[in-house]
């Protein structure tokens, strides 16, 4: 490992004991990893929030008591529990207690209390080309794909080290030979679908080359002309979700893609799919478990959080009220702020919409009945809330989760 | 042989090896050290205190947490010999080091025919280094 004269002072202590431990813990995963190098890093996101046992605190707490303080600008995964309406949480009050102090202790070392997925929408936008340590699987793909900054698939304690040493182990995506596309997917018959359509599409495709493309970067070709950022969003999370997705181009859309001889860094490599309406559609029907017109006891939008830009899709949508079911959407506080400031919050509760922050309902306890189907426009919610909570899922566009609400079954346009 | 020392540590034990890798988030329960995963073949299987041979890792970064969680309940392997390196693995054991001050000694072996004879043996002694690995089997 070569170390910079600043790197091995840090190591023997003269930046502060935290430092020295997480710096010795990021060059142990450094060698782990084959890399032979330090980078500095811009930004970090941790995902240390969600409570995994007493070793989640015991990590936190052991910096915080050596007085360790973030090096970089940081932001929070979401935690267990909403912080600001904290009587949203039914689960096992001893968890959520312990889920708490775990969100604080993460504050305490200079953490932003952001406790977002998508600290990339309002918060923390990093800058193309940027070297990151980001954890959180639709983060992650979101920064490399649809910003073109840098970072590997970093979890567990490795983000919060990265963070208190501000460095990041040099290799895979941090470099840019690792980040050519080495599969095409090619969409047909796509281009023109509207902007409801382009969310299923996009939520499709990103399941499909999570699970045939595993960790190839892929090029998609032939994605609608109204693809949103959000769009890219779902995309990556529903990779992420269906498998360990890293990075994609979306020719054409995503910065490192304006061709796809750009993203492929002009090999020729081969079609992993091509797909038309006719797959899309079998993909997004294998999602749900229920079939169409079952009885909805709730709907779950934002997986990833809800960006102010679906949140103004959504009002015209509140019309649809009153609603059979109750509607959850999660978001970011620093999103909820927005949406007090300028009225809409109050809207959305008018209309009996749910506003979650901070967490999310498919990782904690929240929605109260569980006991019919729930609806969702996320690929990533369809993909592992059956298995976290045991329930049944649809999976339909916002406007057709909107309109199943109203009915409480599941209906479409 | 090309074994690599992904963290330290000496142990010995009866060797159990994983005939796919185990997602260690949400397949393994460090509360009682067994395999939770309904689709892997030794679904039910007890790891506690075993000399651990997986292939490679599997499955999301917050297996590192259930896995020093499990070391610091004492229900984790006693040791993981890989094929491949896995930072995953490497992490949780190396926080439950520097937290707990137990080794969890973690190791990739590289050629997969000294992984398969080592993975034969009963018993082995595992002494992983910072220079170098040593594999004995155990009496």
């Amino acid at each position: 490992m070569e170390l910079t004269e600043t790197e091995r002072e840090m190591l023997q202590g003269q930046h502060g004991p935290a430092a020295a431990d997480a710096l010795g813990l990021v060059v142990r995963f450094a060698e782990a990893v084959g890399a032979t190098r330090l980078l500095p890093c811009a930004s970090a996101h941790v995902d240390g929030c969600l409570y995994h046992g007493q070793a989640s605190l015991d990590f936190v707490e052991r910096f915080e008591v050596l007085g360790g303080r973030v090096k970089v600008p940081t932001t929070l995964n979401v935690g267990s529990v909403d912080l600001i309406h904290p009587e949203l949480f039914i689960g096992d009050p001893a968890l959520g207690a312990a889920g708490k102090r775990l969100m604080e202790a993460h504050v305490e070392l200079g953490c932003t209390p952001s406790f977002t997925c998508a600290p990339y929408q309002t918060l923390l936008r990093p800058r193309f080309g940027e070297q990151l340590a980001w954890a959180e699987s639709n983060a992650i793909v979101f920064a490399n794909s649809v910003i073109g900054a840098r970072t590997n698939r970093y979890g567990d304690f490795i983000d919060l080290a990265c963070a208190l040493a501000g460095r990041v182990p040099d290799y895979g995506l941090h470099r840019s030979a690792n980040r050519r596309a080495g599969v095409t997917v090619e969409l047909a018959g796509c281009a023109d679908a509207g902007p409801d359509q382009a969310g299923g599409i996009a939520v499709a495709v990103g399941l499909f080359i999570g699970k045939h493309c595993g960790d190839t970067i892929a090029a998609i070709t032939g994605l609608p002309a109204c693809t949103s950022e959000d769009d890219l969003k779902a995309l990556g999370a529903a990779a992420a979700s269906s498998g360990s997705v890293a990075m994609f181009h979306a020719v054409g859309l995503t910065p490192e893609a304006p061709d796809l001889d750009t993203a492929t860094g002009g090999r020729q490599v081969p079609v992993a799919a091509r797909l038309g309406p006719a797959e899309i559609a079998d993909i997004l029907a294998r999602l749900g478990t229920v079939p169409d017109g079952a009885p909805l006891t709730a709907v779950a939008l934002g997986t990833p959080h809800f960006s102010l830009a679906e949140f103004g899709r959504l009002m015209p949508l509140l019309d649809l009220a009153p609603f059979a079911v109750p509607v959850y959407i999660n978001t970011g506080r620093h999103e909820w702020e927005r949406l007090l400031a300028d009225g809409r919050a109050a809207a959305l509760e008018a209309a009996g919409v749910t506003v979650v922050v901070d967490t999310c309902t498919y990782v904690t306890s929240i929605i109260r009945d569980l006991s019919g189907a729930v609806m969702t426009n996320s690929g990533k919610w369809a993909y592992y809330a059956p298995g976290n909570l045991d329930v049944d899922v649809a999976f339909g566009t916002l406007a057709d989760t909107m309109r199943s609400a109203r009915a409480g079954r599941v209906v479409r346009a | 042989m090309s074994a690599r020392s992904l963290v330290h540590g000496r142990v010995a034990g009866p060797v159990f090896r994983l005939d796919d890798p185990l997602s260690i988030w949400g397949g393994f329960d460090s509360s009682n050290g067994r395999v939770i995963d309904r689709f892997h073949p030794q679904h039910g299987a007890c790891l506690s205190g075993a000399i651990l041979f997986m292939e490679r890792g599997r499955g999301s970064s917050s297996g590192a947490s259930v896995l020093a969680e499990a070391i610091r309940l004492g229900t984790a392997p006693a040791a993981i010999i890989l094929l491949e390196d896995d930072a995953i693995i490497a992490t949780g054991a190396l926080v439950a080091q520097m937290l707990y001050s137990i080794d969890c000694p973690v190791a990739a072996i590289g050629d997969r025919t000294e992984w398969l004879r080592l993975s034969a043996l009963p018993r082995i002694d595992i002494d992983a280094g910072p220079v170098a690995v040593r594999i004995i089997e155990a009496a």
